[in-house]
């Protein structure tokens, strides 16, 4: 049943030289039939044309896929574009998946990340996440 | 941001807040039809360019290749992909953007300030598609883009519904498409204003060109100008021959042209045929007299859109009432429909 | 020989009376029992299963036709399986550390793992470089990183694998520069490189050039490699990457010998006499979760390729019909939760690649989900190898599992699976494997047969019908801090400072003159290899030779299939 209520927008972006797709298309299939609309920015993105994107697409969701240990970099980079841009980092829900190490996850978390999926996660806590997460900041962010 | 930031920031060049804007309208958000109001004002300039096809064919490409063009020539391109969604969850996969790059890599159309891309789901809403990008295209068009792309699959009726948006449409085909009669059905050959064949380095193109003639010669315009000509004879039909005959008494016959868009073989000429055609809907006064058909029918469904909401919310008509009464065979429709609009005349829609 | 009326008839007794009780008191597990590529797994075999199989015409001895059971008449009682762990991370100094460490631990052969920058041949001092020098393999940017790599390692000695695709050229010039400043003979260098530039446009997309020039490449590759390095395995036709990016056992099988085909089919082309390239061409695999499916692919791809050479291509010199094969265990397979379960399944799939016959084996890290290997986890990759090899039996004659029904008959299954694929490929190049396999690139026909294996794959394990223990069965509760490599943070500026230095340091004219000598070889349709070698030689880096290459043949963008 389509309703016209407003449908979560996700970018899911593959940053960086990081070539592995598979976990980022798979995601975005099962984002997709999970009723969201998705964006994917294809491989070799670099920060900037990814926070771009973000801008330009209104997203409520970005999905950051990195496997290539440079997530301390690409992921910090692509957060400081977004805030340059115009995007509202209050309101946009930002999260990695991918090869991160646990004391990074927090470091990331710490930096304004809303949450890191490893390998392994069910694509059911990703979905439900999401859906609990984005209503979540958009209020804390109009309350503003 | 507020309806007041947001109308500021459009007016400024804020895209952030063009962004947004983008996001109210196309989710039936009140404070979208505020935004809509205030920036009416600045739309009209820009050349709205709707480019439709089936899946494959290579729109993305060719927009993509449209837009470095354009870049090229210092003209500022908005554009607008619509994509479909699932039917069964509503999900939308929306894959466009991805297609778009620059000839130089190191200069890619994602970061060029002369360009937006919005990528928009056409969430089963066949009829209302063409309003609600025209909406999206009227923000871009305040915005101040030059051109206007709009992209949409050309599978269905929704698609043709661009053409409502558009001033000018552009068809993509390529060889070997297979089921022609499909191609006719869908009725994507009554509403190009230019015609392109893709992938013309798969072979078959002339073949694809040439049936495209002939089905161009069918429409009535056509028909009419063939039955004055004498000797329509098949040789002549075949030839092409006609069709040239035609191109000399019609203003405007759509042109088909042959391209490889993946490695930039034929852009420059479809350039030009869009140039050409904007040229000549303004010169013939087409321009203005298809925007005022749009916009009639775009006000009508306004109304309409109005009278729903009031029917579903005054009190003073009982429409529920009404449906029972009928249902109970009371009074027939007809007769019912004319009492309750005569209320709401007398009574006012406020 | 068998009565197979007879066994027929048991069966069929067997199945009403011994089995039908049994199923209906106890029933069985699933509805269903599938391999990894959806084949049927049926609840047993028997002879009628394999009546169709002729020994000597199928199956045969080790080392000669078809090759079924190996490649060598003695396989591992002559020579175990080179123990061959992929490492590099960091800095040359730091791999070469590495290395040293795992020589001593026993490993047998070098393979090498390059970072991003390296692997899509850019500097480590390219903006596009910024975060990822030395995180996933060892930072190369000239012949001097190389100087420090094989600080101490003799080239006479080790033989040394290098998993880099479009940059192949360049690191294999530089292995043949160290050589010769070792006064290493070159006809006595031995190693792989990857160099399989058609898997990266299926799956793994370490993608710069467009994949004809990419193939043009790869054959000066081979035509420079018979003529200089005749030990030197000049390519490795990878189904590893195909298998991780989630195709089925029967896909990887199937688009790993079509580009097989596509590359002998090139080199045909080029003038190259098939039977001197061929012993020089190697294969890499995945050695994944169903154990049996793994062992009849292997098996299989023996008797495939056979009788590709001899039959289809020609070839006359026996070895030229031999598949030669290096495997990885699954990385794929890993899980981050519960990691020592990873040994277990390293272990599994490291038999099966054993009992397929492998010629080289690189067995994962149980960390391999959070990081690159640690010391310890690595150690025990490496022990698991030699428990097999010193305890297990199991090396002590040859294909044990040939004659098993279900094997032979899985054997049989998967290959005429796989010619299935082939066919179709050959038919979308009408006639030609090469076309085909380009067609099919372009067309995205192998990206959307994996990514559709994917989503099925996935969609398995969120419904519950592929258990992964420990992930979507047999959870725990978990501290899931264990302890991991750091690469050292400070590598990207060493490296870049580094390169600063070389850059100073060289002669640029050399460098020019050479990079000048390249682009016009590129250009006239000429061997890049010996410009290549030259440049190399005068420290120019990675990148400036790339970005020629780049120039003359332009910068590929994947198509996006999802």
């Amino acid at each position: 049943m389509i309703t016209l209520e407003k449908k979560i927008k996700v970018l899911v972006a593959k940053v960086g030289l990081d070539g592995h797709d598979r976990g980022a298309k798979v995601v975005a299939r099962f984002l997709r039939d999970a009723g969201f609309e998705v964006i994917y920015t294809g491989l070799h993105r670099t920060p900037e044309e990814v926070a771009m994107a973000a801008v330009q697409e209104d997203v409520d969701v970005v999905g950051i896929s990195i496997h290539s240990g440079a997530h301390m970099t690409l992921v910090p980079k692509v957060m400081k574009y977004i805030k340059e841009f115009g995007g509202d980092l209050d309101e946009m829900v930002i999260v990695v998946g991918g090869i991160i190490p646990e004391e990074d996850i927090e470091k990331l978390k710490s930096l304004g990340v809303d949450e890191v999926f490893i390998p392994g996660t069910p694509m059911e806590k990703i979905i439900d996440f999401i859906r609990k997460k984005v209503p979540e900041k958009k209020k804390m962010g109009r309350s503003r | 941001m507020n309806v007041e930031e947001i109308v500021r920031g459009i007016e400024e060049g804020n895209r952030r807040a063009l962004a947004r804007a983008i996001t109210y309208v196309e989710n039936d958000y009140p404070e979208g039809k505020e935004i809509m109001k205030r920036i009416f004002h600045r739309t009209g300039k820009a050349h709205v360019i709707g480019v439709t096809g089936f899946p494959g064919v290579g729109k993305s490409t060719t927009v993509s290749k449209l837009i470095q063009k354009f870049r090229e020539k210092g003209k500022k391109v908005g554009v607008v992909a619509v994509d479909p969604s699932s039917p069964f969850t509503g999900g939308a996969l929306l894959g466009d953007r991805l297609r778009m790059d620059g000839l130089d890599v190191s200069k890619p159309l994602w970061l060029d300030p002369g360009v937006f891309f919005r990528s928009m789901s056409s969430r089963g809403r066949a009829g209302g598609l063409a309003a609600k990008t025209g909406d999206v295209v009227r923000l871009l068009d305040a915005f101040g883009f030059d051109l206007i792309l709009v992209e949409t699959v050309g599978a269905g009726q929704s698609e043709v519904d661009i053409v409502e948006v558009a001033d000018t449409t552009i068809v993509i085909l390529m060889p070997e498409m297979g089921d022609e009669i499909q191609i006719n059905k869908a009725g994507i050959l009554e509403i190009g204003d230019i015609y392109v064949v893709n992938k013309a380095d798969l072979g078959g193109a002339d073949k694809t060109v040439r049936w495209l003639k002939t089905m161009i010669m069918m429409d009535q315009e056509s028909v009419e100008i063939l039955s004055k000509t004498t000797h329509a004879d098949e040789a002549a039909v075949q030839s092409g021959e006609i069709f040239e005959r035609m191109k000399k008494s019609r203003d405007w016959i759509p042109p088909i042209l042959v391209t490889v868009a993946e490695r930039g073989v034929g852009i420059e000429e479809l350039v030009k045929a869009i140039e050409d055609h904007f040229e000549y809907l303004k010169k013939s006064g087409k321009l203005m007299e298809r925007r005022v058909r749009r916009l009639s029918r775009e006000l009508f469904d306004l109304i309409m859109d109005e009278i729903k909401t009031i029917l579903s919310k005054n009190k003073l008509v009982d429409f529920r009432g009404y449906v029972e009464r009928v249902a109970k065979g009371e009074i027939n429709p007809h007769s019912a429909a004319e009492d309750i609009v005569d209320k709401l005349l007398k009574v006012g829609c406020n | 020989m068998e009565d197979l009326e007879k066994i027929k008839k048991k069966r069929e007794e067997w199945e009403k009376n011994c089995l039908k009780p049994y199923l209906e008191n106890f029933g069985e597990r699933q509805e269903r029992f599938e391999t990894l590529s959806g084949i049927e797994i049926k609840r047993v075999y028997d002879p009628t299963d394999i009546a169709h199989i002729d020994y000597l015409r199928d199956i045969g001895y080790p080392g000669e036709f078809p090759f079924t059971r190996g490649v060598y008449p003695t396989m591992y009682r002559g020579r175990l399986w080179t123990m061959r762990q992929f490492s590099g991370f960091g800095t040359a100094e730091d791999t070469n550390k590495r290395w040293k460490m795992l020589l001593k631990e026993g490993q047998t052969g070098l393979s090498t793992a390059f970072d991003f920058p390296t692997l899509m041949g850019i500097d480590s001092d390219d903006p596009l470089a910024d975060g990822e020098v030395g995180k996933v393999g060892v930072a190369v940017d000239t012949l001097k990183d190389f100087e420090i790599l094989f600080d101490g390692i003799p080239l006479d000695k080790v033989s040394t694998s290098f998993t880099i695709n479009p940059p192949a050229a360049v690191i294999l010039a530089m292995y043949v520069a160290i050589g010769d400043m070792q006064g290493v003979p070159r006809n006595q260098l031995r190693g792989t490189i990857q160099n399989d530039m058609l898997k990266e446009f299926h799956a793994q997309n370490t993608l710069v050039l467009p994949p004809e020039p990419s193939v043009k490449i790869i054959v000066d590759i081979f035509e420079w490699g018979i003529e200089n390095v005749p030990k030197f395995n000049l390519i490795s036709i990878s189904g590893y990457h195909i298998r991780e990016a989630g195709s089925t056992a029967v896909q990887e099988l199937a688009f790993t010998i079509a580009d097989g085909m596509a590359y002998v089919e090139a080199a045909i082309e080029r003038g190259i006499d098939i039977d001197r390239l061929a012993p020089q061409l190697s294969f890499f695999f995945n050695a994944h979760n169903n154990f049996f499916e793994e062992i009849a692919k292997f098996r299989a791809a023996r008797r495939m390729w056979a009788k590709i050479m001899r039959d289809e291509y020609g070839a006359k010199n026996p070895r030229s019909w031999w598949l030669k094969f290096h495997t990885q265990t699954a990385g794929c397979t890993l899980t981050a939760q519960q990691p020592l379960n990873n040994i277990v399944r390293t272990t599994i799939q490291a038999m099966a690649a054993v009992l397929g016959g492998t010629q080289s084996l690189h067995t994962n890290s149980f960390d391999e989900a959070w990081a690159l290997p640690s010391e310890e986890a690595v150690r025990v990759a490496l022990r698991t190898q030699q428990i097999i090899a010193y305890e297990s039996g199991i090396p002590d004659t040859i294909d044990p599992l040939a004659g098993s029904y279900y094997v032979e008959w899985l054997t049989d299954k998967m290959e005429k699976l796989a010619w299935r694929y082939i066919e179709q490929i050959r038919k979308m190049g009408e006639g030609s494997m090469l076309r085909g396999v380009l067609k099919g690139i372009e067309n995205g026909f192998f990206v959307k047969e994996i990514s559709r294996a994917a989503a099925e794959y996935q969609r398995d394990v969120e419904e519950g019908r592929r258990i992964i223990v420990g992930v979507n069965k047999f959870t725990i509760e978990e501290d899931l801090k264990i302890p991991i490599l750091r690469v050292d943070e400070d590598v990207q500026r060493k490296q870049i400072e580094r390169l600063r230095k070389v850059k100073a340091e060289r002669d640029n004219d050399a460098v020019k003159e050479a990079l000048e000598w390249l682009r016009s070889a590129a250009e006239n349709n000429e061997n890049v290899m010996p410009p290549i070698l030259e440049a190399v030689k005068a420290y120019a880096t990675i990148g400036e030779i790339m970005g020629v290459l780049k120039e003359v043949y332009g910068t590929y963008k994947k198509p996006i299939i999802i």
